[in-house]
Formats: C-alpha cells, structure tokens, sequence
C-alpha cells in the first residue's frame, strides 16, 4: 500500500532560507570573465573583439555553474536567462550607440547658424547650409500629417465604433493591412502617376510628396488609433448612452477625449516614420538647391533627399564639403525624430486620464 | 413625475438565442422593484431591454411590448436616445468619465447633450444632484478632482449622482451594490429609500436581504433548465414573495434550498 500522507518537516526551522552568492557575485563574476578573456586573447595573440566574445562565453558558463553550486538549479537557471536577455539588450544596443555616436561625432563639426541659415544655391564648396531642406522636410511633413491624420482617425473611428462585424469594415482592414506593406517608392510613383494625370509628365511639386507620404502614414494612423479606441471600455461607451446621449456625441466627448493620449502619440510617432523617407521624395519632390516654401508649385527639398543627393552626386571638386554637409543634415533629422518622439511622450502624459490620487 | 410601465409577452434575443422569455409584469411608479435569480437568468437583459440599451449589443433584439406612460419603448418612430434620457441606468461597475472631475461628471448628462447651463444653475444642479446621491459633504472641496480618484463606493454614488442629474422619469440599477463594501451598501440603500420619493426605481441584486430591505415588489426570475431561457417565475409584492411565496421554487431559491 502507498504512503499518500504527506510527512510535515521534521526540522523545527521552516525551509526559508536558502544558500545564495555573495551580494558582488555577479560583479566578481564579470571581472573573473573580462580577466579571462584578456588572458586567453593575450596568449593566443588574438584581438579585442575576440577578448569580448572570450569573456562573454566564460561569463555564461563559469556564472551559471557557480549559482548551480551554491544556490541550486532553479536560481541557475534564473541566471541563465538573466545573462541572455541583458547580453541581447546589450547586442541590440551596439547599431543605436554607433548610428548616434557617428552621426554626432560627424555631424556635430558642421553646425553652426550660417549652416542652418543658408541653402545651398549658388554654392559650390564651404559656405552652403540646409535651410532650404529644413523647411521642406517640414512643410511636406505637415502637409502629409494634414492629409493622414483626419482620415486615418475617422477611419479608425469607423472601423471600432460603426464597423463592428461589417464587411465593409474587414475590407477596409483588409486593405489597411495591404497598404502597411506598400514599399515607399511604390507611394511615390503612385503619387507621381496622380499628379501626371492632372499636371502632365515631369512634373515636380512638394504637395506631391506628402501625398506619397501620406499614403505610407495612413495605414500606420488608422492602426495605432484602432488599437487605443479598441481600448477605452465598452462601460463607457455604456454610462454615456444610458444618459441618453447620442452616438456620435459619446464618440466627440467621451471615447476619443479618453483615448487622444494614445492617438496623439500614434500620430507623432507616424510623422516621425515618414519624416525620413527619401525614395518616394527623390521622385515627386525632386531636388533643388533653392529654398522653396511654396509646395504647390516647383521641386522642394527634404533633409533625407539632400543628404543623398550630396553623397550620392557631388561636385567632384567639392566632395568632402558635400559629406560635410550630408553629416550635419543627417544630424540635424535624428534631432528633429528624437524631438518628436520627446514630444509624443509629452503630449501622452498631458493627455492621459488623471487618477486624482 | 416618476412613471410606471407595463410589459406583455417580452422576448428577448441575442441574435437567434432567445435569452428570456414571455415576461409579464408591471412596474409601479414611485416604488422599488427588485429582480432576483441566479446568475444568467437575464435579469440584467431585461432590466436592459426597459431603456433600449439592450440593443446597444449588436444582433441584440426584443419581441413584445414594454409601455412606459401609455407609449410602447419599442415603437418604429420611438428614438432610443430620448427613451434613455427619460430611463436613466447605473451599472453593476462604477464607470465614472476617466477624463472628467466630479463636477463634470454630474454634468455629464447635460453637457455631453449640449445644453447650456449657466455657473449658477450648474453649481447648483451639481449640489443638488450631489446631496441627492449622499455625496455632497465628503466631495465639496475637491469638485474639481478626477472623478477615478474616489473611493469604489463615492465613484459608485457619482454615478448615480450622475443618473439623476438628468432628471429621469426612471431609474433602472444593474446590481449597484455588488462591487462595493457593507457600508458603502447600506449607503446606497438608504439613498434607493430617499430617491423613492421622485423616482421609479428598478434594482437588479443578488443579494435576497438587500431585495428584502429596499424594495415593495419583487420578481424572481429562474431558468427552467440549463440552456433554456430565463422566466419570470413570480412577481409579487415583497412581504409576500419573502414570507409566502405562490411557488415552490421561489421558496426554494429564496430559502437557499434549489438544484
């Protein structure tokens, strides 16, 4: 017969305690491995990126087999996926570092107000600047966010408010869905052909580009505000209509007001996205030297077109000059993202719903 | 200016599942009624169904007729809207506006209906609403806090508060009390004796003691069997429905002994 009693402890102590490394042990650990690894690199003569790797394999197994030792195999394990997540962070980290570090450390030489206050008509060599592509990076953005934005949201708004179940709105999914995969310089011949129809051929204008960049937003508008009307709660919808208040009003002042932190920051990190596309621009944009605020009439430049235009063909005399410049218009669109991403983050916590506590 | 309402013969679907069936009853103006039942018995389906917010549910439909003041809710050229202005509701969770403060919250009902009311008569619609509710003294000085910053049982009286600023003809409950603590409870109750006086109050609860407490009438509503429609079994006035039930399994529910 089978003992299905469970004994109790026999020991007074309850088994809370358990063996555990010291409090630095991982710190001990990691400078056993960096000293490892510069040893054997050292003898076997091989270089720093070895010495890494070296390192790096001795902290998994020497760490892990330690904990295992001392403190058992659940925490060894514990240890195990510890070291893996932090050293794919750390994999995961290197291309954003070096990306920032090179575009500063080349582009930060080059900035000064004569580089933001000039274009680079009529330049030839020092003394040119990228006001011209500032501007048109920021007049065909916003134009494109003008045209994205209110459409991507109404969409959204019929997709989760009026479409539910419809197959009106599993089309409009459906080809949402297909536009998020559309390559960009698709958008832009898109755009091209349109404004060919009505312009004839070899037309070039900055309204033209944000609605190449308008196509590749919308889909990405309609998405991230689907998803946070998709969250404010049914209740809530609910406790407006039992006031007897109208549908569409419940949307107006209830819904989208509980939702708009989510859609605000949707919406700027859309701009974002387009705001460094290039190929679609390189076709209906075009590219001048000129500064040109006037979108609906002549070629405009963006930051991202110039930059390769300056690398791609640049004077042949004058050639360092270009990179010069392309590095300090590469910096120059990092900043303007990251600032728009601060911002996102920004108008997130300014809008989001106030516990009160 | 409370009113009463009949039904006859209510069905109630969820698309082709019928959810309750064959409901006849009617409501005294200016009383309490309770529904009790066991969960799933469509209770809370029919107190829905009594302002149209049952249809707010897609394929959701009804079959009957539901009279408030001699005019039928579910007539072709009856608007929903007004129907709910008139047969105000509050919910099983308490759902206050998340980007509203309490004093927005009250107003809710007019504002989001585009009346336009005055800083007097607002202050005071909101006082009044607010005393009407028992929440008054503990929420004077912070009217302008969110409205999620209360306590479960305040945030559930904020929306009665809430309900009443409309100035319904009706009050329909969805299980108020189910998510608040003893003393909260028995605050909403003694608020349900005090709103008697104005309004028709309809309560859906689990809790037989708090239908004993609050209400004159009571329906008990049960499945026949597992996967058949719910039914009114029996609707009678409260000091009989607890004391001598007409069925047998009224008693049996209520005395705790079913299945």
């Amino acid at each position: 017969m089978t003992d299905l009693t469970t004994t109790p402890s026999t020991s007074d102590a309850l088994p809370l305690q358990a063996p555990s490394l010291p409090r630095y042990g991982t710190i001990f650990a990691i400078v056993f491995a960096i000293a490892v690894g510069a040893l054997v690199s050292m003898v076997i003569g091989a270089g720093s990126v070895a010495a890494l790797v070296i390192a790096w394999l001795a902290l998994v197994v020497a760490l892990p087999l330690w904990s295992l030792a001392v403190e058992g195999g659940r925490k060894a394990v514990d240890r195990v996926a510890t070291l893996l997540i932090w050293s794919t962070f750390g994999l995961a980290m290197i291309p954003l570092v070096s990306l920032i570090y090179t575009v500063v450390s080349k582009g930060s030489g080059i900035l000064s107000g004569q580089f933001f206050n000039n274009s680079m008509r009529n330049v030839l060599g020092e003394g040119g600047g990228i006001y011209h592509a500032i501007f048109g990076t920021l007049i065909v953005t916003a134009l494109a966010a003008a045209i994205s934005v209110p459409i991507g949201i109404l969409t959204a708004i019929y997709l989760v408010e009026y479409g539910k179940g419809k197959k009106l709105a599993r089309v409009i999914t459906f080809l949402v869905d297909v536009m998020t995969g559309i390559p960009s310089i698709v958008a832009g011949l898109f755009a091209y052909a349109l404004f060919v129809l009505i312009f004839g051929p070899g037309v070039r204008l900055g309204i033209g580009g944000s609605v190449a960049l308008s196509v590749l937003m919308i889909p990405i508008v309609v998405r991230s505000s689907e998803e946070m009307l998709k969250l404010v709660p049914d209740e809530l919808r609910e406790a407006s209509y039992a006031l007897g208040v109208p549908k569409w009003r419940t949307i107006v002042k209830v819904v989208v007001p509980t939702a708009i932190a989510g859609i605000v920051t949707g919406v700027t990190l859309a701009i974002a996205r387009v705001a460094g596309e290039t190929a679609p621009l390189l076709i209906i944009a075009g590219f001048t030297t000129d500064t040109n605020l006037n979108p609906f009439s002549d070629r405009m430049t963006t930051l991202p077109v110039y930059i390769f235009q300056s690398i791609a063909s640049p004077p042949g005399l004058y050639r360092q000059e270009y990179e010069d410049y392309a590095w300090g218009a590469a910096l120059t669109l990092v900043t303007i993202v990251m600032l728009l991403n601060v911002l996102a983050r920004v108008i997130g916590a300014v809008f989001a719903p106030k516990s009160g506590r | 200016m409370a009113k009463s309402i009949d039904v006859s013969d209510l069905n109630i679907y969820y698309g082709d599942f019928l959810a309750v069936e064959g409901v006849n009853m009617t409501i005294r103006a200016r009383s309490v009624t309770a529904f009790i039942g066991p969960s799933g018995c469509g209770k809370s389906t029919f107190l829905r169904s009594l302002n149209r917010m049952h249809e707010v549910i897609p394929g959701a439909r009804v079959e009957g007729k539901v009279m408030v003041d001699g005019q039928s809710l579910y007539d072709p050229g009856v608007d929903p809207v007004s129907v709910r202005r008139q047969i105000g509701m509050v919910f099983q969770r308490p759902n206050p506006f998340p980007t509203m403060s309490i004093y927005d919250n009250v107003l809710a009902g007019k504002r989001l209906n585009a009346k336009r009311l005055g800083k007097k008569a607002s202050d005071e619609l909101v006082e009044k609403s607010l005393r009407g509710a028992n929440l008054w003294t503990e929420v004077k000085d912070r009217l302008n806090k969110p409205g999620m910053g209360l306590s479960g049982g305040q945030q559930q009286r904020l929306c009665i508060a809430r309900a009443i600023a409309v100035e319904p003809q009706v009050l329909l409950m969805d299980e108020p009390c189910s998510a608040l603590d003893p003393i909260s409870t028995s605050a909403i109750e003694d608020l349900i004796h005090e709103l008697k006086s104005d309004y028709t109050i309809v309560i859906v609860t689990h809790n037989m003691q708090q239908a004993a407490r609050v209400s004159d009438e009571t329906g008990f509503f049960n499945l026949k069997a597992t996967g058949e429609p719910g039914h009114l079994v029996e609707f009678n006035p409260t000091k009989k429905m607890f004391s001598n039930p007409d069925e047998e399994s009224t008693e049996a529910y209520i005395s705790g002994r079913f299945g």
